[in-house]
């Protein structure tokens, strides 16, 4: 078959590549998309989006068991598991299609297969190993993402260890679960898990849950989850599995003692690695550092005409990151002028557990390790009206800030729609906002962003309400 | 109803101005042609006039407001009779009666309005000089924390925003030098790495601070600009001045009235000897030498806001006694302040002259885009050797200061005898 040729070639629909393709098109590229299983890629199928939606069932779980707090009384109520993960996959389902309409409304083609690099400038794709199409391209983009990381001992087995995949499609709600990792999606699906009634256990090699956030906000977690019934064991390893028929007996090392714990299901989320392997990296000069692949500050590989966004290269691994880097990638190809390198320290982290985790920037720790002399800002939700309104006031809002320029240096949230309100935080480090910019600012009342207000405040001592 | 009084633009080119002063007030009565108001730019101030008749009713922008946009409202008048309730109403009305008398006396053709290079360069400081200095917050306050001048930043952030980036590169207390190596518009003078005042403080020397208008900072950038990115080269002559005082004091004498000076001689033999030895009537451009096929003569004039160069354009092509008038009027002006933008923008080479203070030789900075300067000494009688005798003539020294990159030695120093030869025999510079 003749080489098609287009101008950008993106391998891998996720939110980095069609994102990446979408902007290509938009920038009068002749643009195709080539992806192996479904667009939308991991996020829209087998990450954040469909756990949102099974959260959201946890959430109105949790809502209906506290239902006398609002004043109902509900004499019983039960749940459908079958029909709370029927909606999960229904909501993927209805943005993958989503996404196949916005390829075709921008006239990117679509190549159903697996990409591979046959050097310069040309890619394979195959179908169940047989070849569909050769493509040539002036720029190639690659963002081929990641996949669950397998321990030795820990390897899932699709029925008794599962990975994030199975654990959002499950047949049957598990009686008890033990989460391995206690990163976002460790500790998601803990959440969701114990909200609609499981055993949860959570095992984490760190000395505490969450270990990128902030030691404080951690330790508020922590006791909001040990409150809800959540097992938590840190400094903790797993030695070892004993599967059986249907169920799991996990050895856990801790302290020096190993603890025997029987589960019905394991869940390992214990980080990522790369999709690297098999994508014609080698027929070229592409470099990979520990399976990820290396680019400059403007996603370029070092094999010219060949670039890499995503989770496939350095981290952090979210959907927010491989978006943005698309578009700086696809901008800086066009050499259209306002185009800038991403700030990592502008970058926010989102977790939806119960209460949510939201933050962006340098922790406490962080700063000080980095030289910084900093003013620090803490403000409980129980201080703010409308939280106690909502009857969600545990969880507190931190701030960070350079005592000598008044540079927001990092926020760190614990709480109700944290992952909401976190983006004011990262529009205002992202235009360079000082503590006064924040200050000067006028928040809505009654709303809970009145906390984030507090807590700026709070770090140069004029809090009001505390 | 009433009309709007709207900012006038004193040049193509310009976006905003000063609204330096109201010369009537709310309630003043003023007919069509009287002076209601004066508008500075950089360089030159203009007198508003009112186009209606009626009352001053509303000044919207105050005396010594920077940065106003042109065509923006700055006044409203009301007709005879009308009450100020009718004021509001204006907002509705078409803006139309901009002040008629502000229009350039030549008005510029489609070709001429076309900005000249030295518009163009002066452009950004002029924005500047009014304008806002976009930064963000954070590089706003380190900028204040370490003496750094933020007009003096090129931003990198959005739009070409200052952020603390643009800021970590720049040393304390000093700007950016490194925008000298982009040459054009963005170019930043450097400040003295030293505060004068800081060290005025710490030796106790006593002094008074007085802010610098924008006429100072275009020249401290001009001037800063040209030293450091110009290849300056010089060569001194010395012109005898005998015949040419003797000529002039003929003409002088034939007529009542008349009085050319030396200067008015200088500039005619300058632009004439260009027209002869046309290799010095050049700019620098990275494309391209630009050979202007037209000899205008900008002339170093002393105000009291700081320098600034009136032309006397085609002065090859101007007798010497419109070259005198032209030049009493223009330099009385510019003292004044009162030069239309297209009276000192422009020329194809300087004068300078400081003659009158005795100075007998000096050598001048080049003000760009032109590539040449000449700069005038004193007339003094001085001994010369002629045929092996000693011999007292007035002499004059003349130093040019060439732009390396456009003139070679070898050119400049002919196109200065071609000017020696003009001077010392001044009858050609009648014709």
């Amino acid at each position: 078959m003749a080489d098609q040729s287009f101008d950008v070639v993106v391998v891998g629909g996720g939110p980095g590549g069609y994102v990446a393709a979408i902007r290509a098109a938009q920038l009068g590229f002749n643009t195709a998309l080539v992806e192996r299983e479904h667009l939308g890629g991991i996020c829209l199928n087998w990450g954040c989006i469909p756990t949102k939606a099974l959260l959201r069932s946890a959430e109105i779980n949790s809502l209906l068991q506290h239902a006398d707090q609002y004043g109902f009384k509900i004499d019983s109520y039960s749940f459908d598991f079958k029909k709370i993960i029927e909606r999960s996959r229904k909501v993927a389902g209805q943005l993958s299609g989503g996404i196949k309409h916005l390829m075709k409304k921008n006239k990117v083609t679509v190549f159903d297969g697996h990409g591979k690099l046959l050097g310069k400038g040309r890619l394979d794709v195959s179908k169940d190993g047989k070849n569909v199409a050769t493509v040539a391209a002036k720029h190639i983009i690659l963002a081929t993402g990641a996949r669950a990381r397998v321990l030795p001992g820990l390897e899932p087995d699709g029925k008794l260890v599962w990975t994030y995949k199975e654990a959002m499609n499950p047949e049957a709600m598990p009686k008890s679960v033990l989460v391995v990792g206690s990163g976002a999606i460790g500790i998601e699906f803990a959440s969701f898990y114990r909200q609609l009634g499981a055993e949860v256990t959570v095992v984490e090699v760190m000395d505490r849950v969450m270990p990128v956030e902030d030691v404080e906000i951690s330790a508020i977690a922590r006791k909001q989850f040990e409150k809800q019934g959540m097992k938590i064991i840190t400094n903790a390893k797993v030695v070892k599995l004993d599967r059986a028929a249907n169920d799991v007996t996990v050895h856990v090392e801790a302290g020096g003692k190993t603890e025997q714990i029987k589960v019905e299901r394991v869940i390992s989320a214990v980080g990522i690695v790369a999709n690297t392997e098999n994508i014609g990296v080698e027929n070229t000069k592409v470099k990979l550092d520990r399976g990820h692949i290396v680019v400059n500050e403007w996603l370029q590989t070092d094999e010219p005409g060949v670039y890499a966004i995503g989770d496939c290269v350095p981290g952090p691994w979210l959907a927010h990151k491989a978006s943005h880097e698309g578009v700086i990638c696809i901008e800086k190809i066009k050499g259209l002028p306002d185009v800038h390198p991403m700030k990592r320290e502008n970058i926010p982290g989102c977790t939806y557990c119960t209460p949510q985790v939201a933050s962006v920037g340098l922790t406490e720790a962080k700063a000080k390790e980095r030289g910084y002399d900093v003013k620090v800002g803490r403000f409980p939700f129980i201080g703010n009206g409308k939280a106690v309104a909502l009857g969600e006031t545990d969880g507190m809002i931190k701030t960070v800030f350079d005592a000598k320029t008044g540079e927001l240096l990092g926020a760190h949230m614990v709480g109700p729609e944290v992952t909401e309100m976190i983006q004011g935080y990262v529009v205002g480090k992202t235009m360079e906002t000082t503590e006064l910019d924040l200050m000067h600012t006028i928040f809505p009342h009654p709303t809970i962003s009145e906390a984030m207000h507090e807590s700026v405040l709070d770090a140069y001592g004029k809090a009001i309400h505390i | 109803m009433p009309h709007n009084v709207l900012m006038p633009a004193l040049s193509p080119t310009m976006t905003e101005g000063k609204l330096a002063k109201w010369v009537k007030k709310e309630g003043d009565k003023v007919k069509a042609g009287d002076v209601i108001a004066e508008i500075e730019t950089d360089k030159a101030t203009m007198e508003v006039e009112a186009v209606d008749e009626g009352i001053l009713a509303k000044i919207v922008v105050p005396a010594g407001t920077d940065g106003v946009k042109v065509n923006s409202l700055i006044a409203q008048l009301l007709e005879e009779g009308e009450d100020a309730s009718a004021l509001g109403k204006a907002d509705a009305a078409p803006a139309v009666s901009a002040p008629k008398t502000v229009t350039p006396a030549n008005q510029p053709t489609a070709e001429a309005s076309k900005p000249a290079p030295t518009m163009a360069v002066s452009t950004p400081a002029q924005a500047k000089a009014g304008g806002r200095v976009f930064a963000s917050p954070l590089a706003k306050r380190i900028a204040k924390e370490k003496g750094i001048d933020l007009s003096t930043v090129k931003g990198s952030g959005p739009h070409g925003r200052i952020v603390k980036a643009d800021l970590d590169k720049a040393p304390a207390g000093a700007s950016a030098p490194k925008a000298a190596a982009q040459g054009g518009g963005t170019f930043t003078p450097a400040t003295s790495s030293v505060n004068a005042q800081a060290l005025a403080d710490a030796y106790g020397i006593p002094y008074t601070l007085s802010p610098n208008s924008g006429v100072r900072k275009v020249i401290a950038r001009r001037l800063s600009e040209s030293k450091q990115t110009v290849p300056h080269f010089y060569l001194t002559v010395d012109c005898e001045l005998d015949a040419l005082l003797a000529l002039r004091k003929q003409l002088n004498d034939s007529m009542d009235g008349l009085k050319i000076s030396v200067n008015d001689f200088i500039i005619k033999a300058t632009a004439v000897a260009l027209e002869k030895f046309p290799g010095a009537n050049v700019s620098w451009t990275d494309d391209n030498i630009v050979q202007y096929t037209r000899a205008d003569v900008s002339v170093a004039v002393a105000s009291p806001s700081g320098l600034i160069t009136p032309i006397i354009v085609n002065a090859a092509n101007k007798s010497l006694k419109v070259i005198s008038s032209e030049m009493k009027d223009l330099g009385m002006r510019a003292r004044e302040g009162k030069l239309k933008p297209q009276e000192f923008q422009g020329g194809t080479i300087s004068v300078s002259n400081l003659g009158m203070f005795g100075i007998s030789q000096f050598s001048a900075i080049i003000n760009p885009p032109q590539a040449a300067i000449l700069a005038v000494g004193a007339g003094q009688e001085r001994v010369v050797v002629k045929n092996g005798q000693m011999a007292v003539a007035n002499v004059m020294t003349v130093t040019a200061s060439f732009d390396h990159r456009a003139i070679d030695g070898a050119v400049g120093a002919e196109y200065l005898q071609v000017f020696k030869k003009l001077i010392e025999n001044p009858m050609g510079l009648l014709l």
